[in-house]
Order: C-alpha cells, then structure tokens, then sequence
C-alpha cells in the first residue's frame, strides 16, 4: 500500500529539538496531527532508538524514525520534520542529523509500496540536503514529488 | 539465493534495504529472494540465507552464522550496495 498523499500538515520545518529524543518527538507530534498514530507513537519510537541504537539514522544527516505496527498507529502515514540545528544520535557514520523522517505503518505486510516511494526519492543524494535547506512546505512538496 | 535484511521493527530500514538490493541484484543481474526481517526473527529467517544486510548496531546480535554479513552504512546509496553485493558474491 503506497503512502497517503503528502500534505502542508504532515511537515514541520526548522524545528527546535535539544537533541535526538526532541527530534523525534517532533514526529510523533506531527503523526498525530495528521491522525496516523496516537499520542503515545512518538515514544514508541524513541524507545526502538533505545533498544537498538541508532541504526534509525539510514543515510547522512537523515533518521527515519518508526516503530512496530501496533495499537499507536492508525493509519499509514509519513512526517517530515526538519531541525533548526543538527542533533547527534551517536551513529558513526550518519550524524549530525537535520532531516527526521517519521513513519507509521499500519501492517508490515504491505509497506513495502511505501519505502519504494521514500527510496525513489532519497536515493537521490540531494534530496536530504534540498529538504533540509526548504524553508516553505510548497519546496518540500516538491521534493518529495520527485518520486 | 536468499537475501536477508535486518533492522529492529522489520519495517521500514530493512524495507528500504529489501526495496534497493533488489534494485542493485536486477541491475547485476542476480537471482535471489530478498526478504525483509527485524532482528527478533533473525534465527528462523537467516537460517537459510546467504547474505544478511543491515546496519552496524545489530551484528553482535545477529550472532553466528554461515552468512555473509554486510553492514551498510547509507541505505540511499546504491553504489555502496552494489560494490558490497559484487564482493559478497562474486566468487
């Protein structure tokens, strides 16, 4: 199942977060806004990144955050949160951090369409330093588009 | 051949692992099941698989096994994948 179309809500530009654990509630607090996960989602994901380390940070400067399907998501949904200042997750390669992707998934079964649509677009290199660099939802729209 | 791609919630990395190794193996020209797992499964899934891709944070719990066990480091970046599948499986 491919995700549902991005909109201006499910985007948070120039956040502040003190650090990775901030960050990363800045996406639960848009998954909720969007109504793709309850309030609860956010440390859900926070606590996979406690569990496992940072392996969330899948690429330079870019976390895609997410937890297990489970009763915190209620729909397929993606937030795009950028960071007023970079935060280290303690990757060794991947930090510092400016673009915090979060990802709620309803049934792992089917959201493989989903990643395919995100890898469309972040295998291109500069899709991540572009994002980061938007000031306006309309530029990050775009960007994502690409896929 | 089987493929094997780890991370904690079998969503999502492994998913983006699964998505671009399998863009990399037609691009190479190689057959294989690529399949996405978390790390809690890894026994039943990997136990069959020749490669296992995932990040740095889980190879001591993927533990012993007779796969090839490749880290990588940026999921996006294809390049890296194909270098790091031709060596695994170029013998």
């Amino acid at each position: 199942m491919a995700l549902p179309p991005l909109t201006a809500d499910a985007i948070e530009l120039r956040a502040d977060a003190a650090d990775w654990r901030a960050a990363v509630a800045v996406a639960g607090r848009v998954l909720s806004r969007i109504g793709a996960a309850t309030d609860a989602y956010g440390a859900e994901m926070v606590r996979m990144i406690d569990e496992h380390g940072p392996y969330v940070v899948i690429a330079p400067g870019l976390a895609l955050a997410h937890a297990r399907p489970g009763p915190e998501v209620r729909a397929d949904g993606l937030a795009i949160v950028t960071l007023a200042t970079p935060v280290s997750f303690g990757h060794p390669h991947n930090d510092p951090v400016s673009v915090v992707l979060g990802l709620a998934i309803a049934t792992a079964d089917e959201h493989l369409a989903a990643v395919a649509e995100l890898a469309n677009v972040f295998n291109d290199s500069s899709a991540i330093v572009d994002l980061a660099a938007a000031t306006t939802a309309a530029e990050v729209l775009e960007i994502m588009r690409a896929s | 051949m089987k493929i094997v791609t780890i991370c904690g919630a079998g969503i999502g990395s492994s998913g983006i692992l699964k998505v671009n190794a399998e863009r990399v193996l037609r691009r190479l020209d190689i057959e294989a099941d690529v399949v996405a797992a978390d790390i809690g499964s890894i026994a039943q899934v990997a136990a069959d698989a020749q490669v296992i891709l995932t990040s740095a944070e889980f190879v001591d719990a993927i533990g012993k096994t007779f796969a090839d066990v490749i880290v990588v480091e940026n999921y996006f970046d294809t390049d890296e994948l194909t270098s790091k599948l031709e060596a695994a499986l170029g013998d």
